[in-house]
């Protein structure tokens, strides 16, 4: 899922500016299983913002809602009077969930409460971590499962580089060497001839260096037109 | 070696490839370019260096802190007539930043090349910079080799006109982990086109035996010339740091307590107690059990078999590079000629 973290307080009421009427905009979906931005958090936001406002002698009004996916503008609608309503929607969505009510509400003025950090999974209560950086062109069948791109700090396809020690990587003892994971893996499974192979160079037009990416389903396209 | 020998008995004929190839015993040094635009930095390091090495590595943008480039600084050293290595690391290039650097490189005159993957930028003194990482060193290697032995680009155009002919080197890191993996890594440096290899320091030899004897079991050490990384150890708190915080550096405690002894006399006194001239003395002293230590590895070095050579890496300490050279039995370096007496039989070789 999509892992995002909420943004300090202070950047968030730089954001906020001077706007009056303010709508928090929670997201049900994958900000909500990280506690970044479900309903819960923008009720602690909204209440934050009322108080800090109120403190400083220029109350505002500042309410919040959540939807089940901001991701999907078809979950939009149902606040829509809501938004028309605000001076200001402080999305608690990730970057997708802010975009998507910037385009299907272009008179409201969106800004966002989080950072979306990263692709991953939880690994223990509090604990998050990238397993994928979406590069379009997946070769997890070549490195047992354990996905180099997102978790070698250089992205090595033929590692380990030199700066791996006491599986950690060179760059904190905090971070697992990737090429160890996947060394100790293929070594388990008796398949460390695969690490014998040079990996070509890697076709990185499918990852973001390709430009904004998108998907054409044809056979979903005439579906829908079909209905 | 598997690449295209040309005409003259040589696939480069840089000096380094000669000496290697003449079954020299190679020196190679290492020269840090300065943190400036300052050319006479090289000059002035290039006189320490010059006569005491086969070739002078240029570091790339070492530990990711921003130096004078290594193409830059080798130009420079091509008008001292000295030969330099190129390091090239893939953090701050992409293919094609790579690939047009390299024929720079070629037009300009330098021969040898040394393909590393690069420290991660967060070393560094721009630690919030993005990476490129579009290449790993495997690849680059791979891409250098077929520049020069088949004319192509790495997107597989053709090109015509005068190809980048690189006598193109690797690093190996004996110790890092996974270990047991080391020396197959080699094996695939090897496999990708290398003709040299260049290791992180040694200090330990018996693990650098024990390393060599897989890479000879592979047959790795007649397929590319292996050069041992060496370097003086400045003082008995560098070989500490080397030992505990450089991944891949195995420092035995043997050599640590040479060079605490090394210190002895100023031992017990504390760092106030100590005048400027007596740290200046035990600094004297240090440097030079480091040194007496490198000339003995070195001497050690030479006696394994599949050892081509030394790679000396006095950082920041060029000076040491010729008593080192000296102690150790490898001055003067020997003068290979380029081509004739030689060509026929190593092209037939």
């Amino acid at each position: 899922m999509i892992i995002a973290e909420q943004k300090p307080l202070e950047e968030i009421k730089a954001l906020v500016g001077d706007a009056h009427k303010v709508l928090v905009v929670g997201c049900g979906t994958c900000v909500t299983v990280c506690f970044a931005g479900g309903a819960r958090e923008a009720a602690i936001i909204s209440a934050s913002l009322r108080m800090t406002s109120k403190l400083a002698g220029n109350p505002k009004e500042v309410s919040d809602v959540t939807v089940q996916r901001q991701c999907e503008w078809e979950y939009l609608d149902e606040i829509a009077d809501q938004v028309k309503e605000a001076d200001l929607v402080l999305s608690l969505g990730c970057g997708i969930g802010v975009q998507a009510m910037v385009e299907h509400f272009p008179d409201a003025w969106v800004v966002p409460g989080l950072n979306t950090t990263f692709m991953g999974l939880p690994t223990e209560q509090g604990v998050w971590v990238e397993r994928c950086a979406a590069c379009g062109d997946c070769i997890l069948g070549l490195t047992g499962g354990i996905c180099p791109i997102a978790r070698c700090s250089k992205s090595l396809l033929n590692g380990p580089c030199g700066g791996s020690e006491a599986g950690h990587c060179e760059i904190s003892p905090e971070i697992p060497c990737a090429w160890q994971l996947i060394y100790d893996r293929l070594s388990s499974k008796g398949k460390l001839d695969v690490l014998l192979e040079i990996r070509p160079p890697k076709n990185w037009r499918t990852s973001r260096d390709g430009g904004p990416r998108k998907i054409v389903r044809e056979d979903l396209r005439l579906a829908s037109e079909e209905e | 070696m598997t690449a295209e020998i040309s005409s003259n008995g040589y696939l480069v004929g840089s000096n380094l490839e000669r000496v290697l190839r003449a079954d020299h015993f190679a020196v190679t040094a290492e020269l840090g370019p300065p943190q400036s635009a300052d050319g006479s930095v090289i000059n002035q390091k290039a006189i320490l260096l010059k006569g005491y090495c086969d070739a002078v590595n240029i570091t790339d943008n070492q530990t990711a802190i921003v130096r004078m480039s290594s193409i830059g600084a080798g130009a420079i050293l091509v008008r001292e007539g000295l030969e330099p290595v190129i390091q090239m690391t893939c953090r701050d290039r992409n293919r094609l930043a790579i690939q047009s650097d390299l024929l720079g490189a070629y037009a300009l005159g330098m021969r040898n090349l040394l393909c590393l993957t690069g420290d991660h930028q967060t070393f560094g003194n721009h630690p919030t910079a993005k990476n490129v990482f579009d290449l790993d060193s495997l690849q680059l290697i791979e891409m250098v080799t077929a520049m020069r032995d088949e004319h192509v680009f790495q997107c597989g155009d053709t090109f015509k006109g005068l190809e980048p002919r690189f006598f193109i080197g690797a690093a190996a890191a004996p110790f890092a982990d996974p270990i047991e993996f080391r020396p197959y890594r080699l094996a695939k440096k090897v496999k990708a086109g290398v003709n040299f290899i260049q290791t992180q320091l040694v200090y330990d030899i018996e693990a650098f035996e024990a390393y060599m004897e897989k890479v000879r079991a592979l047959g790795m050490h007649e397929l590319a010339y292996i050069l041992a990384g060496v370097g003086p150890l400045k003082s008995p708190g560098m070989a500490r740091y080397m030992k505990n915080s450089v991944p891949g550096i195995l420092v035995p405690d043997e050599l640590i307590e040479r060079m605490q002894k090394a210190g002895e006399p100023w031992a017990g006194k504390s760092k106030d107690e100590l005048t400027k001239e007596d740290k200046k003395a035990r600094s004297e002293a240090w440097k030079s059990e480091g040194t007496k230590i490198c000339i003995e590895l070195i001497q050690q070095l030479q006696k394994l078999e599949g050892v081509a050579g030394v790679h000396i890496m006095a950082i920041e300490w060029e000076e040491a590079v010729k008593p080192i050279v000296e102690g150790a039995g490898l001055y003067p370096r020997p003068v290979v000629e380029t081509a004739g007496s030689v060509s026929q039989e190593a092209a037939n070789g």
